[in-house]
């Protein structure tokens, strides 16, 4: 799916588009301390900006997302992530909106992240990339909105990680962002969220192929850390039930057509096995492992009320924008709890907050799948903030 | 305006033009939408059905899933003009904490409910020694959300025992106005605007 852009007048500007890439020389602030610079980004813009340049949605992707909202990806072929959200006649319609969406700080699909070539060395960064935050990220994009001309947000919108950034944006820059739509998110990392990420990371470096980050010169990629880290997560992506219902105990056919029969041995005998070597491998073909580490690091130091004393609502409490929460009920990663605690924390600050929790079967990829009542609340949202 | 239920239309006629209020069990945001349109409201809602939320956001409006039970602790003091507690106050678990709430929110608070001392019910119980069932009540005893049946008369005692005072009342009977004479009895719905004592 591709939209002309035309740019209110400019016939062509070489900024908007798709498939974007620009390095600005930043530099952005880094939580950790330092600055970091020059700084890639990869991007996509659908749709154009409007005269008074007040119709700016910016999408955030999540962990292992990209840039490629609403097109084909040039890896996998396979048609952009949030196609069902994201489109002619869809809630964020590039008839209506100047739609972004950039790949984060510390990826892999051409923003600056640990596989990028250090201009410094003419080597890939692996470990010497700085460990980023969610804010870092958000600092960043925003220093990408300056180079493209938008000052302000009609609104962030993101699922997940991406709701992690659309929450900062929020309330890094209270002035910029008029709506934040977070899905299927939280402000902060739990205990149980950082001990998943850990076994992922550890999958990654405990692989021989990892050589403390520096596999870039050796021909080969942990790619079994790698995918053992995406079968972890991908658990928590899922719900019991969906699990269930999708594979129950059920065996795989086996290659000399016999039907259902258990091997005796430790091959993939159940298909629900078959299911999750098939996400870490295809996962290892479009993803860089030192990636993973990075953006599962950040998304585990995420927590919004630790600036403020662990209190929640003074993160909020510069902020004007408008705030619509949703949960899936069957999301065991983000729990509908942490969306209340978001909302609790948005009324205690007087703030405009919409929250509502969506019933679905599928986890916590609710929010990427089919949900007709997610669409219809993510129009009225975005269309209500038009009005006004 | 758009059509209202009675009671709302009589709580969306006596509130100041401009105001900030919370609609406590909002419902897909009926009133909220009629005062954003027709009186200038700034409105957030408040709602434990999700179908109904999401109904209510997607028609613009702020509104939270949540219950008066256990989500209106979050609500500041003082930081709405009215509180709107409609047709709700008898499926709470704890009225007198939730009307307490009310009043800390918002400076004014308007509840509505039905009065259970209304002759159709009396006649129920009386004649049939039966729950009563009426075109406002339709629900059997054993699946009715209204759990805290109140009249009337009960209702002003725990006012005056908590020191609410009443800055204004209403009565309806057939979804008609009535008078305030002999309302627990000929009433069918009471409004009542509160203030702090």
């Amino acid at each position: 799916m591709a939209f002309a852009m035309t740019n209110g007048g400019d016939i062509c500007d070489e900024r908007f588009g798709l498939n974007k890439a620009v390095r600005l020389m930043g530099p952005v602030q880094l939580e950790s301390g330092g600055t970091f610079a020059p700084l890639d980004f990869a991007y996509e813009t659908y749709g154009a900006l409007n005269a008074a340049r007040s119709n700016a949605v910016l999408i955030c992707h999540a962990l292992t997302g990209d840039q490629y909202v609403a097109s084909t990806h040039p890896v996998t072929g396979k048609p952009g992530w949030w196609t069902r959200m994201v489109g002619a006649g869809k809630p964020i319609d590039p008839q209506r909106h100047c739609i972004i969406c950039i790949n984060v700080m510390g990826s892999c699909m051409g923003s600056s992240g640990p596989a990028s070539i250090n201009p410094g060395t003419g080597e890939a960064y692996g470990m010497d990339f700085p460990v980023i935050t969610i804010g870092d990220m958000v600092r960043a994009q925003a220093i990408l909105l300056d180079h493209l001309g938008i000052d302000t947000l009609q609104a962030v919108v993101g699922g997940s990680m991406g709701g992690m950034q659309a929450l900062s944006w929020a309330c890094l820059f209270p002035r910029r962002v008029r709506s934040a739509l977070v899905i299927a998110s939280t402000a902060r990392h739990s205990a149980q969220n950082i001990a998943f990420h850990e076994v992922g990371r550890q999958a990654i470096m405990a692989d021989p192929h990892w050589h403390s980050g520096a596999y870039y010169s050796q021909g080969e990629a942990p790619a079994a850390g790698l995918a053992v880290a995406r079968m972890a997560a991908h658990i928590t992506y899922l719900s019991e039930a969906g699990l269930t219902e999708k594979f129950g105990r059920r065996l795989q056919d086996r290659p000399d057509g016999s039907k259902g029969a258990k091997t005796f041995g430790f091959d993939a005998d159940f298909q629900v096995e078959s299911y999750l070597r098939h996400q870490g491998l295809s996962f290892v073909d479009r993803f860089d492992a030192n990636s993973y580490l990075y953006i599962t690091r950040a998304m585990d130091y995420w927590d919004l009320a630790e600036p403020h004393d662990g209190v929640l609502a003074r993160a909020f409490a510069g902020s004007k924008a408008r705030f619509c929460i949703i949960s899936f009920d069957s999301d065991w990663l983000y729990p509908t709890s942490e969306s209340r605690r978001i909302v609790h924390a948005l009324n205690a600050a007087g703030a405009a907050a919409s929250f509502v929790e969506l019933s679905s079967p599928f986890g916590h990829d609710s929010f990427l799948l089919d949900a007709p009542e997610l669409n219809r609340i993510v129009d009225g949202f975005l269309r209500a903030g038009e009005a006004t | 305006m758009t059509i209202l239920r009675p009671d709302l239309a009589i709580i969306a006629g006596n509130l100041r033009p401009g105001s900030k209020i919370l609609d406590v069990g909002c419902g897909d945001g009926q009133l909220m939408l009629a005062l954003q349109q027709h009186k200038n409201v700034d409105a957030r809602g408040l709602e434990i059905d999700g179908h109904d939320v999401a109904s209510a956001v997607a028609r613009g409006l702020s509104v939270v899933q949540g219950d008066a039970d256990n989500d209106l602790a979050a609500y500041p003091h003082n930081s709405f003009d009215y509180a709107i507690l409609s047709q709700t106050l008898q499926t709470t678990r704890r009225p007198d904490i939730v009307l307490d709430h009310l009043l800390r929110i918002g400076r004014e608070a308007f509840v509505s409910f039905p009065n259970f001392a209304y002759w159709r019910v009396r006649m129920a119980l009386m004649a049939r020694g039966r729950m009563p069932v009426t075109a406002h009540m339709p629900a059997l005893w054993y699946e009715t959300p209204n759990i805290h049946h109140t009249t009337i008369g009960d209702f002003r005692v725990f006012l005056r025992d908590r020191g609410v005072r009443i800055k204004g009342e209403w009565f309806l009977s057939g979804g008609m106005p009535r008078g305030g004479r002999m309302a627990n009895l000929f009433a069918e719905h009471a409004v009542f605007l509160l203030i702090k004592g």
